[in-house]
């Protein structure tokens, strides 16, 4: 049986990993060869890198790591961040990563994504999506540059609608981060995540707000996501991956024994 | 031989041959970990010489084939008599034919014809494709499959595919997600996998030195 995935988020920033709340003040966590292992050996099913800095800056972002990466873990990984088009993807796959993400360049470019469809296969093109809810609308609306404060903008798209789209133009995974919830700990959006998911026909990874053991148990059961993202709750030991998906087997969530 | 240890590996000339396809790097490192030394190579000299090769890939049938085909490498393939390991989309380019073209075609692609066979786009009813994530495989008649030697029945492997080959006489190993489908195929020196042994963990270190000890 396909188990649900447990997967530990890293946002990249010059080599580092770091971490900011709501987006905002990163701070170094640490180094990313390390915590990937560590990560890996832990019991996490999947990693993905975030290099937060790559669609809004212009400069060309050094991307090296990902070839350390993939010599040293036995797992599958995804690179997010600066991936504009087909010849970036291919560089990336070629250091071994084995998915890439992209988000404010399928905003700006949706051709791209059936592009690397037809370039890679669909089943390494992953759409990250940052949505944000509007109190003043009632709405969900997606962002771009998300990773620079200074540019980060609201898109015309309403998430439920380019959710559809990228689908159409071959995505083969979603990542859906509710911005709301991002890095304050207060459990995933599972309204959101719920609706989204009835429209989702491709694996949908819930992103934002895991603060509780109980939060991986409810997006599992309610929001039926395959897999659950996290970052600050591991990397600051307020979750043990292996503590975690114990309770989860228990809960009946199907969960791959290390 | 034992598997299971390191230096029980053989030493010997293997071979990834270089489809021109993404994902080399990332088997290439998988045997580098279990120290075993590797060449990635499109010349067919270098490949035909080798005691085992791997035969990977990411990505479409179609473009994989006209890669493949570009570097007049098919007829190179077609002839090897040594073990050869097919990854992903590397084994379902060992058979006869996929479904997979681009986005907006119906037309089959013609593959390597090793193993007899056909890539069908996976039926699932409700769930959701691609399949991705950790699935369980059963080997087929473990008494005699070396190379899922010591490889229990539900140890879980890494999928990312949305085509898939149906069980049938050359399965190997099988695994289900909505339906039952080939997880491993073999015919002959040709071996295939549909899941990700350099992303699997402990378990695909173990299948891959299970065929570099073939």
């Amino acid at each position: 049986m396909l188990a649900r995935r447990i997967i530990p988020c890293l946002d990249v920033r010059d080599g580092k990993v770091v971490k900011g709340v709501k987006f905002r003040n990163h701070e170094i966590i640490g180094d990313i060869v390390p915590l990937a292992k560590q990560y890996a050996e832990a019991g996490a099913d999947e990693l993905v890198f975030y290099d937060i800095t790559a669609s809004s800056d212009a400069r060309v972002v050094d991307k090296s790591w990902v070839e350390r990466i993939a010599q040293v873990i036995d797992i599958p990984f995804c690179v997010a961040g600066g991936i504009k088009s087909v010849e970036d993807a291919g560089k990336i796959l070629a250091m071994g990563a084995d998915k890439i993400s992209i988000n404010s360049p399928a905003l700006a470019n949706p051709e791209l994504i059936t592009q690397l469809h037809d370039a890679y296969g669909q089943q390494c093109i992953v759409i990250g999506i940052d949505s944000h809810f509007n109190e003043a609308t009632g709405k969900y609306e997606v962002y771009q540059f998300t990773g620079d404060e200074t540019r980060t903008q609201q898109t015309h798209w309403e998430t439920a609608d380019w959710v559809t789209e990228v689908q159409k133009r071959g995505a083969g995974e979603i990542v859906l981060n509710c911005m709301n919830q991002d890095g304050v700990r207060q459990g995933y959006d599972l309204t959101q995540l719920k609706a989204i998911r009835k429209i989702c026909h491709v694996p949908l990874i819930a992103s934002g707000g895991a603060g509780k053991i109980h939060h991986f148990a409810d997006v599992f059961k309610e929001a039926d996501v395959d897999g659950a993202l996290a970052a600050s709750v591991f990397h600051k030991a307020i979750i043990n991956i292996a503590e975690l998906k114990t309770y989860l087997h228990n809960e009946t969530i199907c969960m791959r024994t290390v | 031989m034992t598997a299971g240890s390191s230096a029980a590996i053989k030493r010997q000339n293997i071979v990834i041959i270089d489809t021109g396809c993404a994902n080399i790097s990332s088997v290439k490192f998988a045997l580098e970990r279990l120290h075993v030394a590797v060449t990635v190579s499109d010349d067919p000299a270098v490949i035909k010489a080798s005691d085992k090769a791997f035969l990977p890939g990411v990505g479409s049938a179609q473009n994989a084939i006209a890669s493949i085909a570009n570097k007049g490498l098919i007829e190179t393939i077609q002839g090897l008599t040594q073990p050869v390991l097919g990854v992903c989309l590397g084994m379902q380019l060992m058979t006869t034919m996929s479904q997979e073209s681009g986005l907006h075609s119906t037309d089959n692609v013609l593959c390597l014809d090793l193993i007899p066979g056909k890539v069908e786009r996976m039926q699932v009813g409700d769930l959701r494709l691609p399949h991705m994530g950790w699935n369980t495989v059963n080997p087929v008649n473990p008494a005699n499959n070396p190379l899922f030697k010591g490889i229990g029945n539900g140890t879980y492997f890494y999928f990312v595919h949305g085509y898939a080959v149906p069980v049938y006489e050359h399965t190997l190993a099988a695994c289900e997600y909505g339906t039952a489908f080939s997880a491993a195929i073999h015919k002959d020196n040709f071996y295939g996998v549909q899941f990700h042994p350099e992303r699997s963990g402990d378990a695909g270190a173990h299948l891959l030195e299970n065929f570099v000890n073939l």
